[in-house]
């Protein structure tokens, strides 16, 4: 089966790359495309650490097929912040949010969604959005706690 | 058909690293022409901050700035050999063992300094920003950025020190048995509460009270996402982790996140931790460790609490709800041992 020329914007910026037949977009973004920040845990869909934002909703990269996001909008923790990190960034280092930190691109992407339409959310909300991130050693309190933090400083670059 | 709710404690002695055989950690210490400090180990930090805190130690003992210290782990070809990263054991030997390197290192560079500066070693002091200076005079002062380049150019000599911290093999005396395996025990107790469904034998933890009991807390924050994630763990090794039961047979087992469950960030109970610090005699600047001790006391007063419930005893991890309706069950329902 031939490869298919994959045309999409990643993290603003316009790229084309070459997708095996039925490649899922994690792969594609990792090996296709060399952007490494989203994450390999379980590849099917239980783990949330390949979450990346497809035109702004957040999805599982290793369950989207890349011919998907022919034309569409993909973001990555790549794209996050400037010279500076993002406002989620920094909380997340203020707060101790990440140990091993494989989760966190993806706790990052989940809460970059949720506050890009909810920009202040209870705790529930802060929950509910994050509740397809396993985490293995935080415990998922400071994670919540940098988000709210996020939240509430209100910076949105 | 009821919710139930019980309390249950445990405490817990825990002693720091293991002895198996002897339990060694090597560390090695060098200055750079520039002045900063490189730490070479073979440790592993993975996640539980062992670059910070022993980035920590070694600046303290230098005297020089934290940022000025970059500590490189996890090469078991090019670091000095350690045990390991387990049983808690980071903190307090790869600590100590930083401390013995870095104090040889130190000596060697105030001797470098002392020979710039035409001065006696023993009159200099490090002021933790960088310089070196005659005690009480430190208008004579050089830069440890200019005495590691004298050492390095000028002098021929190298700045560098070795350390090894080692708790030797213990063994068991004949007649009485006794050993001395560890030489340091943290401590921790906690007080859960939960709340048992005796319809569906679900059970939900509703708060923890804990307090641990570190040595000295070498950086607090550290220790208390240690403490707040690891007894999160322990509840998940009370309640929920499991490769069994696997029906009908084996071939049936969890084998990826969707069947091997957690709880999640939904199923947090507030955990309201005390730290208490006793620095201990043997360990670095009184640090013990907090790794795995925090989980453990979790395990036996989940069950504990369970039992306090519904009156049933849980002896095989993790309390699912299957154990719990079948010892329900064998005791004809709920028996709690005291109304909260």
């Amino acid at each position: 089966m031939p490869k298919k020329p994959i045309t999409f914007v990643l993290n603003g910026a316009e790229r084309a790359a070459f997708a095996d037949p039925g490649q899922n977009l994690l792969d594609f973004l990792r090996r296709g495309v060399g952007d490494l920040t989203p994450k390999y845990g379980c590849g099917q869909g239980g783990c949330g650490a390949c979450t990346v934002l497809l035109d702004g909703e957040p999805v599982l990269a290793c369950l989207t097929l890349a011919e998907a996001v022919e034309g569409r909008r993909v973001d990555t923790v790549a794209g996050l912040g400037g010279p500076a990190p993002h406002p989620l960034q920094e909380a997340f280092m203020a707060h101790f949010a990440a140990q091993c930190g494989y989760c966190t691109p993806g706790m990052l992407m989940s809460a970059k969604a949720l506050l890009d339409r909810n920009p202040r959310p209870t705790r529930e909300e802060v929950i509910e959005a994050i509740s397809g991130n396993l985490c293995r050693c935080t415990g998922y309190e400071p994670i919540i706690a940098a988000i709210l933090s996020a939240a509430a400083s209100g910076a949105r670059p | 058909m009821a919710l139930h709710r019980g309390r249950g404690f445990a405490a817990v002695n825990y002693p720091i690293g293991m002895n198996l055989g002897g339990d060694p950690s090597q560390a090695l210490v060098h200055a750079n022409p520039d002045g900063k400090f490189t730490v070479t180990l073979s440790s592993i930090d993975l996640g539980q901050g062992m670059k910070s805190v022993v980035r920590q130690i070694a600046a303290e003992t230098l005297g020089v700035p934290v940022e000025d210290v970059y500590v490189d782990t996890a090469d078991s070809d090019t670091g000095p050999h350690c045990m390991g990263s387990f049983a808690s054991r980071g903190t307090h030997r790869v600590g100590n063992a930083v401390i013995q390197a870095a104090q040889e290192a130190r000596a060697i560079l105030l001797e470098a300094a002392a020979e710039e500066l035409e001065v006696d070693a023993a009159d200099l002091v490090t002021d933790g920003e960088g310089n070196i200076h005659v005690r009480g005079t430190p208008a004579r002062t050089i830069t440890v950025m200019a005495a590691a380049q004298a050492a390095q150019f000028r002098q021929g000599r190298t700045i560098a020190g070795r350390g090894i911290f080692l708790i030797p093999l213990s063994d068991v005396d004949p007649e009485t048995g006794e050993m001395t395996p560890v030489s340091c025990f943290a401590h921790a107790a906690m007080l859960v509460e939960v709340e048992v469904d005796d319809e569906t034998g679900e059970v939900r933890v509703l708060d923890m009270k804990s307090a641990y009991e570190v040595g000295r807390a070498l950086n607090p924050k550290l220790v208390e996402q240690q403490l707040r994630g690891g007894a999160w763990m322990g509840m998940s090794h009370a309640l929920w982790e499991t490769t069994e039961p696997c029906y009908p047979d084996r071939s049936h087992r969890p084998v990826d996140f969707t069947h091997y469950l957690m709880p999640g960030p939904g199923d947090l109970a507030p955990h309201h931790i005390s730290i208490l610090e006793r620095p201990a005699p043997d360990g670095p600047y009184g640090g013990k460790g907090p790794g795995e001790m925090c989980a453990n006391p979790v395990l036996p007063a989940v069950v504990n609490a369970i039992y306090d419930a519904v009156g049933v005893r849980i002896d095989e991890l993790p309390a699912t709800p299957e154990k719990i309706l079948r010892a329900l069950k064998a005791q004809g329902g709920a028996r709690p041992k005291r109304r909260l």
